[in-house]
């Protein structure tokens, strides 16, 4: 059995040590908000983070994650950043088919967290990793933006 | 005209079904069960869409496939403008599979072609404003006065003396009466909805990963399969050693299908793993040494000949002395969707014989056509086949085929499991359903003022009619989606002969977003370039001249090169490039601002976009749509292409097919021309003009003509 701290819970699952952490959340725990797009970290559809850091979880063993606590789309709106990314989302109107996005608000939430006012440079580099086929980059670097200043002005 | 609603109506409804072996069953028509579907007890559903409950809430069932184009925003707007609901009680739930869903333009519960709102725009109002009706009726006899003296409002019918009721207290009333068969609908200036911009229904569960795809579903005791697909339409595994794949730990079953060869697991790593352990040996087939020199070599024979005639008039031989003649050869290869959500369906078969029962779940853009075709791999009666339709993680076209829909259940059926198959995303991109490759070349003549006065232009590319398995190549032997854009294209020139000439090269070609016009209208917007610069002409300008007796195209050409500052001083190193086009009914045109990167890879900084796409349902939906449909053709232009090496697909992954990203993303403006022409689509429409406006401005730029796709960057290094 390998133990994980998803979302600030303890969980237990019995999977084999090289599976990547994406389809321990998808198919073990049933948290289906992390997508599979790629297998191989180039789409960034299943992006969440080890102790706040993004991470393409089709890369990452489950027997790697050890004791670092893992954040997912589903737990990602506990968090300030997380809520106000969210609402962000949400006033834009930002998703279309919407498969990208969990991945996408899970790296945006990442650079957010440690750039409080990004700069577009700064957003083309943390973001551009997350592929979107619906092209909705746009309205994701204004939603970034919109949600770097609710965060600055409740700080 | 619409080549995709007409073609799939006749083709369809004759239960069509040339076999290819790729679909390994033809298209077959679905049930109607005639069940009162959006009924629910003490709710008010006059028709299968609309089901009003007592305590006031709206629910409206969307019979088409979500894909990001907005139809569960679309569908419920449509119907609440003619009932005057609240729009902040209207909620939208997926219709299950029923001929009361089918797509008008279809005949079948299908979507694509961006054909929803044009198809749904009158029946939708209408159903909404019978129910209108109905309830006015109810509140009338309730308070004994005439209907006419009673107006609604928010979810209210309310009479001229001031008396008010909630739709949700007359549900049970409005259910007794009977359903006006012909209700008389809003005038446009009256809409409160409908061309206003709203919000999305389907957002929310898009930012907490509740939303759910066809690959998020979860089953009791279910299996995932990942399968090795035959990486050629017509291969077939000759020798399959699993002996590796069966020890994988989780691994329970391998099965061989002709298409294919299976892994079922416990997970799909465990499949994943025991898929890549399988030793194939397959027969390529006739396509066994198939490379991409040899399809361009095949697609140039077909233009050669080409000889199936889509428009003559004239006579393109008749150039006059002194007349400026050119000509030039155009090439696009074939593309993958590259659908951000890989294919995927899960599919559980019981019993046997007349108790076979089927259920799936999928995002799927074509439900209805899948219970028939379903019904046939099960051997089960159609009314006996569910089909679950999910969110689905991108369509363009790739998920209107029915290909994971059958293996799913094929594989259900074999292990008597549910099933959840998943393609990997590198057989998800080798296993065919591509964009079409082609080749066209053109002639041009201008006369001694610079004027167009002949065009002449050979396609050569493969058949999607042919290809389909529900159509079939009208007798003139033209294929529609093979010549759109270019057959219809709007420029008054007197001596013109626009052909086709079939070419098959072998891989399984499909719809993908904007279809035909993806590639022709980079050919013909390009070629009409050339014409302008051999005309010493504005490019823009030049268009305008030959566009007097077309005032739709005019205007959106003429606005978007207003918006964008057209003949207006650049940055040093910007230019810009123009086209338009007309394709699913809309009018769309883009100036693309473009500069050249030291790679030799165009930068385009700012597209501004036009768009007539008649009366709007929601504009903000619209500006979206325009401006993904030019990422999607962007991406195409810059690195979209699958080729062949020794029959296989050299293309795997994101690696070597590479999209799009935030870094590369211009800005883009989108204008909506107000219209009160019937609606148009605009799913597709935005993608066709983006790639010849970004030629054009490499060539305003450069003087270097871009004839092929994806643009050739070694080519423009030099430049």
């Amino acid at each position: 059995m390998i133990t994980l701290n998803v979302n600030g819970k303890p969980r237990s699952v019995d999977a084999e040590p090289d599976t990547p952490l994406l389809w321990v959340l998808r198919e073990d725990l049933k948290m289906t908000g992390t997508k599979f797009g790629c297998g191989m970290a180039l789409c960034g559809a299943c992006t969440v983070h080890l102790d706040g850091q993004a991470v393409r979880s089709c890369q990452t063993p489950v027997s790697s994650v050890g004791a670092k606590k893992v954040t997912t789309i589903e737990g990602i709106g506990a968090s300030r950043t997380g809520k106000a990314v969210q609402a962000a989302w949400l006033a834009l109107d930002v998703p279309q088919c919407g498969y990208c996005q969990s991945g996408q608000i899970m790296s945006a939430c990442s650079l957010l967290a440690r750039n409080k006012a990004p700069s577009d440079a700064d957003i083309d580099e943390a973001m551009s990793g997350n592929i979107c086929r619906c092209g909705t980059y746009n309205e994701i670097r204004a939603a970034i933006k919109d949600a770097a200043s609710t965060l600055t002005k409740g700080a | 005209m619409d080549a995709l609603a007409s073609s799939t109506r006749r083709g369809f409804l004759k239960t069509g079904g040339g076999a290819v072996a790729a679909l390994t069953v033809g298209f077959a028509l679905p049930v109607a069960t005639g069940r009162a579907l959006a009924a629910a007890p003490a709710a008010f559903a006059p028709n299968a869409w609309l089901r009003i409950t007592p305590d006031n809430r709206v629910t409206v069932l969307c019979g088409s496939s979500e894909m990001g184009q907005g139809v569960l925003t679309a569908i419920p707007m449509l119907l609440a403008e003619e009932l005057d609901a609240d729009w902040s009680t209207v909620r939208v739930e997926q219709a299950p599979v029923d001929q009361a869903f089918a797509n008008p333009m279809f005949g079948m519960q299908a979507t694509g072609g961006s054909t929803t709102v044009r198809a749904h725009w009158e029946p939708l109002r209408k159903a909404g404003a019978a129910a209108r009706e109905m309830l006015v009726a109810a509140a009338a006899a309730r308070w004994k006065v005439g209907a006419d003296t009673c107006r609604t409002e928010a979810g209210h019918v309310i009479h001229a003396g001031g008396r008010k009721a909630s739709y949700g207290s007359l549900v049970a009333a409005a259910s007794t009466l009977p359903v006006p068969e012909a209700p008389v609908l809003k005038a446009p200036k009256d809409f409160r909805l409908l061309g206003k911009p709203t919000k999305r229904l389907d957002t929310p569960g898009k930012l907490d990963g509740s939303a759910k795809y066809g690959i998020d579903v979860q089953l009791p005791g279910l299996l995932v399969a990942v399968m090795a697909r035959a990486p050629q339409p017509g291969a077939k595994p000759v020798k399959v050693d699993d002996a590796k794949a069966k020890a994988v730990k989780g691994v329970r079953q391998v099965i061989t299908l002709p298409q294919g060869v299976a892994v079922l697991a416990s997970g799909y790593w465990a499949a994943k793993k025991g898929r890549d352990a399988l030793a194939i040996d397959w027969d390529l087939g006739p396509a066994a040494d198939l490379s991409s020199a040899k399809v361009s070599a095949l697609l140039d024979e077909g233009a050669a000949k080409a000889d199936a005639v889509a428009l003559s008039a004239g006579d393109v031989a008749a150039v006059p002395a002194g007349a400026t003649t050119l000509s030039a050869r155009y090439e696009a290869p074939y593309l993958a969707h590259a659908c951000m959500e890989p294919m995927n369906c899960t599919a559980w078969v019981r019993g046997q014989g007349e108790d076979a029962t089927v259920e799936i779940w999928a995002g799927t853009q074509s439900q209805g056509p899948v219970q028939g075709i379903l019904s046939q791999v099960a051997q089960a009666t159609p009314a006996k086949v569910k089909v679950n339709t999910m969110m689905l993680g991108g369509g363009f076209g790739r998920r209107f085929a029915p290909d994971f829909t059958i293996d799913a259940t094929l594989l259900s059926k074999i292990s008597g499991q549910p099933v959840k198959l998943v393609y990997t995303r590198e057989d998800d991109m080798a296993a065919g359903f591509y964009r079409p490759a082609s080749v066209t070349r053109f002639a041009g003549a201008l006369d001694a003022q610079g004027r167009a006065t002949m065009l002449r232009a050979d396609v050569g590319s493969p058949s999607i009619m042919a290809a389909s398995g529900f159509m079939k190549i009208p007798d003139n032997g033209v294929d529609s989606f093979a010549m759109e854009g270019i057959a219809d294209h709007p420029y008054d020139i007197g001596h013109q002969r626009l052909a086709y000439g079939r070419s098959e090269p072998g891989p399984q070609v499909w719809f993908w977003r904007s279809v035909g016009h993806s590639q022709n209208i980079f050919f013909i917007e390009s070629f009409i370039d050339e014409m302008a610069a051999a005309a010493k002409a504005d490019p823009f300008e030049f268009r305008r001249a030959l566009l007097t007796k077309q005032p739709r195209y005019k205007a959106v050409l003429e606005a978007a090169a207003q918006k964008a500052g057209w003949g207006q001083p650049l940055p040093a190193g910007v230019s810009r490039g123009i086209a338009v086009a007309q394709s699913f009914g809309s009018y769309v045109a883009e100036v693309a601002e473009v500069s050249l990167g030291s790679d030799g890879r165009p930068r385009v900084h700012r597209v501004v976009a036009a768009v007539d796409c008649g009366m709007t349902v929601n504009p903000a939906i619209i500006e979206r749509q325009i401006e993904g449909a030019i990422v999607y053709g962007l991406s195409a232009a810059l690195y979209g292409r699958i080729s062949f090496k020794d029959g296989r697909v050299e293309q795997s992954n994101f690696h070597d097919y590479p999209v799009l990203r935030m870094n590369e993303m211009p800005r883009v403006e989108v204008h909506i021309l107000p219209s009160t022409e019937k609606p148009g689509g605009i799913g597709e429409p935005g993608t066709p003009p983006i790639a010849p406006a970004v030629a054009n401005a490499i060539y305003a730029a450069t003087g270097k003509r871009l004839r092929t796709l994806p643009f050739d960057t070694e080519a423009l290094k030099k430049a």
